[in-house]
């Protein structure tokens, strides 16, 4: 392509030497070749994307994307600060030592061995809970017609869009008349029977997969004998895995950040008799330091920034870990639900 | 008899024969799809239906706690006037709830569509980029947020926010001022919202055909037009559950004020408030977000066009001749059963 330009382009000079200088047309034609592949490599054709463009998407998602983890940075940094570091406006990022006071007194005043395990078991129960109803309910839905159904579905996205407080007084009444306030049944009951925390989206997810699920299956599992029961668990629920990892991890993470209702049910407000967690310490961790500051016998610092900073890291700290360890199922998930539609 | 008669008659015993299976199955199937989600009617019961009543109750009474139990008092329509008109509390936040939600749902899901695109150019290091963009769902609640909030680390360093919320207070009212500056000042965690959404519109994304795109490049359609005639019209549906779903959560978040207002209300110890009084707040309150959702929702329902409603009533016509021509049928077959009957008499 390249060669042949320059040889019409020789033809032309040759023809036009006659009436204009020789080498100006040459060299104009030159000129245009190389303007053209560098507007070219700048922006683009029809198969290849433009540098201008990638470099403007790549600076951009760059720029972004710092943005978008600065707090994050930022409270990494300054978790780590000494009190001298925090007032000394010279040092903006990096601390000038690796202190891990800080940690050790917020993990103190968290009392974090304690909330992080009552976490798990906040966050863990209900979810085990949630994955078991939610897939029944699911299956239930997808699988079978039966009069009402789309009644069923139409609630299903009320209690989704239907805020929480409005059912919260009389659940409240409801809980303390069972005598099961403060107590991890609280979250554990509502989970049993479809009515967990997000739950109408789990519930959708299980719907929207089960339907995908080739009825042929099933039916073919029935001529062999299986019942409904075993043809949900044996055949429908195996191949559901994507949604159990998307709800299991979901439910988890929604369950452990969860403050108002686990501070309302389970912990109980104003109490230490209930459970507590560490979203829930995080939640009181003004007041929780200065209790601790003022028991503790050697000297621990005031409240600053820094103590709240790594203090926020300890209470987020294990979730990070769990999404970096399992971060592909977490970015996938949605893919995998299907919930955009086949 | 319809072994000792071949023809006609056995085909016609054995369809309705068929037929009775096919309706008991039916049966059958139905009473099993019941059972399956019977935990939860029960729940829906237990801790939605009877909640919802027994709150709506609750409104209309000032409730008092005694040591041996709850003692009623009933004020009527008391509570949601006394909430609307004598108290402000609850009206200025929950006209600064309205404000900064109807602000942010646009910022939100317009900045998560803007990545999702991005994100789904040929970029290298999606997987890193997409990790980024989905971490604040793990981490994102309520006392985390306050706590970046209250340390400033929520803010965008590079704008400066003084000038803007100077700005607001000269030109706005008190009541639309303070909610949108505070969303200038916490702008990269009202960002944080956008991680489920992004995936959402990256996956609604993916599944555009790539031949459209081909077949407008060849008609000369140039990408700006293909985003708004092929792009935006396909995750249109996609737009509106991002919606929803980002109103739902931050009506649910606890940095929501009226959230916090109705559970103190709630504890409150004092003669005028308490489940009564807060009962009534969560009603309007969640009107309020319904309401909400039903506007956007209206906005961005997709409309069925002309060409899909002229399909429908083509199929609904089409079973009604179907329907009517098995009438005929089964009417010629019994006849047909009658005059074999009368032959053999």
């Amino acid at each position: 392509m390249l060669k042949r330009t320059q040889k019409q382009a020789g033809d032309k000079d040759n023809i036009e030497q006659i009436v204009t200088p020789s080498g100006e047309v040459l060299i104009k034609d030159k000129k245009q070749i190389t303007k053209d592949k560098i507007r070219k490599f700048m922006l683009g054709s029809k198969d290849r994307e433009g540098f201008l463009k990638v470099f403007v998407i790549y600076a951009l998602l760059i720029c972004i994307g710092f943005i978008y983890i600065y707090p994050i940075l930022h409270m990494l940094s300054s978790s780590f600060m000494t009190l001298d570091d925090l007032l000394d406006s010279s040092i903006n990022w990096i601390p000038s030592s690796l202190n891990l006071d800080n940690y050790k007194q917020a993990a103190k005043s968290m009392d974090f061995w304690k909330s992080f395990g009552q976490s798990v078991i906040i966050a863990g129960l209900p979810t085990i809970c949630n994955l078991i109803s939610c897939s029944v309910i699911g299956y239930g839905l997808a699988r079978f017609e039966f009069p009402g159904k789309k009644v069923v579905l139409g609630i299903i996205l009320f209690t989704f869009i239907l805020p929480s407080q409005v059912t919260m007084i009389p659940t409240y009444v409801l809980y303390s008349n069972m005598g099961i306030l403060r107590t991890i049944w609280a979250f554990v009951l509502p989970a049993i029977l479809g009515m967990g925390i997000n739950a109408p989206i789990f519930i959708l997810i299980f719907w929207q997969f089960f339907r995908q699920v080739p009825k042929v299956l099933i039916e073919a599992a029935q001529i062999d004998g299986a019942g409904y029961w075993k043809s949900f668990y044996r055949i429908s629920l195996p191949s559901a895995a994507p949604a159990i990892i998307t709800v299991s991890l979901f439910s988890f993470v929604w369950y452990w950040n969860e403050s108002y209702l686990t501070s309302m049910y389970v912990s109980g407000i104003g109490r230490e008799t209930g459970m507590t967690s560490l979203i829930i310490q995080l939640k009181n961790f003004a007041t929780n330091y200065d209790k601790y500051s003022q028991t503790a016998a050697s000297g621990a610092a005031s409240i600053n920034e820094s103590i709240n900073m790594s203090g926020t890291m300890l209470s987020i700290l294990p979730l990070m870990i769990m999404y970096f360890i399992l971060q592909r199922y977490f970015v996938e998930s949605i893919d995998r639900t299907g919930i955009t539609g086949e | 008899m319809s072994k000792k008669n071949p023809g006609k008659t056995d085909k016609t015993d054995k369809k309705n024969k068929r037929k009775l299976k096919e309706g008991s199955l039916a049966k059958r199937d139905a009473i099993a799809g019941l059972l399956f989600i019977t935990p939860w009617i029960a729940g829906a019961l237990i801790f939605l239906a009877y909640p919802l009543i027994t709150s709506f109750r609750y409104s209309l009474y000032k409730i008092r706690m005694l040591p041996t139990g709850m003692r009623f008092r009933y004020v009527g329509y008391g509570n949601f006037t006394e909430i609307l008109f004598s108290q402000t509390e609850f009206t200025t936040e929950m006209i600064s709830y309205l404000v900064s939600t109807i602000i942010s749902v646009p910022i939100i899901v317009v900045f998560a569509l803007i990545i999702a695109i991005m994100l789904n150019q040929n970029v290298k290091g999606k997987g890193f980029f997409r990790l980024i963009f989905f971490l604040p769902v793990i981490i994102v609640s309520g006392p985390i947020l306050g706590m970046l909030n209250q340390e400033g680390a929520g803010s965008l360093t590079s704008i400066d926010t003084q000038a803007i919320t100077t700005i607001l207070e000269e030109t706005l009212p008190g009541a639309l001022a303070d909610p949108i500056s505070d969303l200038f000042e916490n702008m990269v965690t009202i960002l944080w919202y956008s991680g489920v959404q992004i995936l959402i519109f990256i996956s609604a994304l993916q599944k555009i055909d790539r031949s459209m795109y081909e077949a407008a490049k060849i008609d000369g359609g140039s990408g700006w037009e293909c985003f708004w005639k092929i792009t935006l019209p396909n995750i249109k549906p996609m737009i509106l559950l991002n919606i929803v779903y980002t109103i739902v959560f931050i009506s649910n978040n606890e940095q929501n004020s009226i959230i916090g207002l109705i559970q103190n209300s709630m504890f409150s110890g004092t003669q005028e408030k308490g489940y009564g009084y807060a009962s009534a707040m969560a009603w309007m309150y969640s009107v309020v977000v319904l309401l909400l959702v039903g506007l956007f929702a209206g906005l961005f329902m997709s409309k069925k066009d002309v060409y899909e409603k002229q399909v429908k009533k083509a199929k609904k016509a089409h079973k009604k001749e179907q329907r009517q021509l098995k009438q005929i049928e089964r009417r010629s077959a019994r006849n047909a059963k009658k005059n074999a009957k009368a032959g053999r008499g």
